[in-house]
């Protein structure tokens, strides 16, 4: 028989391992999210994530070699925007409607999401290069990347601010909007698409179709809104 | 399945080819997002291929941040340095912005109503 030690150098540099121990760590995560009945803080990227990042840490593995296998999932995420087109135009109609409530809950929501995370990390010490990281931490994964490597942040540190913005979102979201009573599927998901990105259209999309469908709007204006005011709000802070 | 995927795929190049030919500040697969939404507008027979695959793929969107997640666990040592400010300002940052959004939509949302009785 081979030494195990041969097999495993073998797995370790190559893209199979790492893709089907991120598959089958989601699906756990889904199948425990499903088991709670869907109880926000049973979140399955985040259960996804800690299962992975201790498989890692315990075998020793560097993100880097992770991530050979799990760009193939990874890849997914441009395409998926690109059909988030489907849900917006199934929505159309409804969307023709209520052009100035989104209008008006996009541009409140991304200026506070964005302007309200630099000023707390700028009382409580954060210099130049983290606030440059911080600012797009609410826009969808891959913009915020770019935005923040144009302004001199720190793109992966970026990367991992805006999946715990969307974890986070997808957690308080429905005790804290229940909390102030709004009832609105409309407004509830445009205001999660926004502050929280994907992960927080997701998790609108397991609640309620209409509030996904507003998410995955809000997801997609804010993408395009933060790239304009993040520079601006920037030059507030330095 | 295949034709639909080739087309989703081609929205995305043509978005990423354009962001970048003029370096708008808009991202690729947002630009494919507005083409494709574009192109469903026009076509019927557009919106029949694509449909299935787009909800498909839309049902699984979580998975898909799950490797940059994993992300999270290679910056641990500069989020736990920084644990104070960045922890207070996400959760903080992000319970504000929910607010505020849903309750400005709510807001302006009866005003329109008011304007139209």
């Amino acid at each position: 028989m081979t030494n195990p030690a041969e097999i495993w150098s073998y797995l370790a540099s190559q893209p199979l391992l790492w893709l089907c121990a991120t598959l089958f760590a989601y699906w756990v995560g889904d199948a425990v999210f499903r088991a709670t009945k869907r109880q926000p803080y049973a979140n399955p990227v985040a259960i996804a994530v800690i299962l992975l990042g201790t498989v890692l840490w315990l075998s020793d593995t560097p993100y880097e070699a992770y991530f050979e296998g799990a760009q193939f999932v990874h890849f997914m995420l441009g395409p998926a925007t690109v059909c988030l087109a489907v849900p917006l135009y199934a929505n159309r109609n409804e969307v023709r409607r209520t052009w100035k409530p989104i209008l008006a809950a996009l541009v409140v929501g991304s200026t506070t999401a964005i302007f309200s995370a630099l000023a707390i990390a700028w009382a409580l010490g954060a210099d130049h290069e983290l606030l440059a990281t911080l600012a797009p931490k609410s826009a969808t994964a891959p913009v915020a990347i770019g935005i923040s490597e144009a302004m001199g942040g720190q793109p992966t540190l970026t990367a991992a601010l805006v999946l715990l913005t969307g974890i986070i979102g997808a957690i308080i979201v429905t005790p804290l909007l229940n909390l102030f009573g709004f009832r609105d599927w409309r407004a509830r998901g445009l205001a999660t698409g926004v502050a929280a990105h994907g992960i927080g259209t997701a998790r609108a999309f397991q609640v309620h179709e209409q509030a996904g469908a507003f998410a995955s709007i809000g997801m997609g204006l804010n993408a395009v809104l933060t790239a304009l005011i993040a520079p601006w709000a920037l030059s507030f802070f330095s | 399945m295949v034709a639909a995927f080739a087309f989703i795929l081609l929205f995305q190049l043509l978005g990423e080819v354009i962001s970048r030919a003029w370096l708008l500040p808009v991202p690729g697969p947002v630009l494919g997002m507005l083409f494709l939404l574009a192109g469903l507008f026009c076509s019927a027979r557009l919106r029949a291929l694509v449909q299935p695959t787009a909800t498909g793929l839309l049902s699984h969107l979580s998975l898909l941040f799950v490797p940059v997640g994993v992300g999270v666990v290679a910056h641990m040592p500069t989020l736990l340095d920084h644990g104070a400010a960045l922890g207070v300002s996400l959760v903080a940052s992000t319970a504000l912005a929910l607010v505020a959004g849903a309750a400005t939509f709510t807001f302006v949302a009866r005003l329109g109503k008011k304007d139209d009785t």
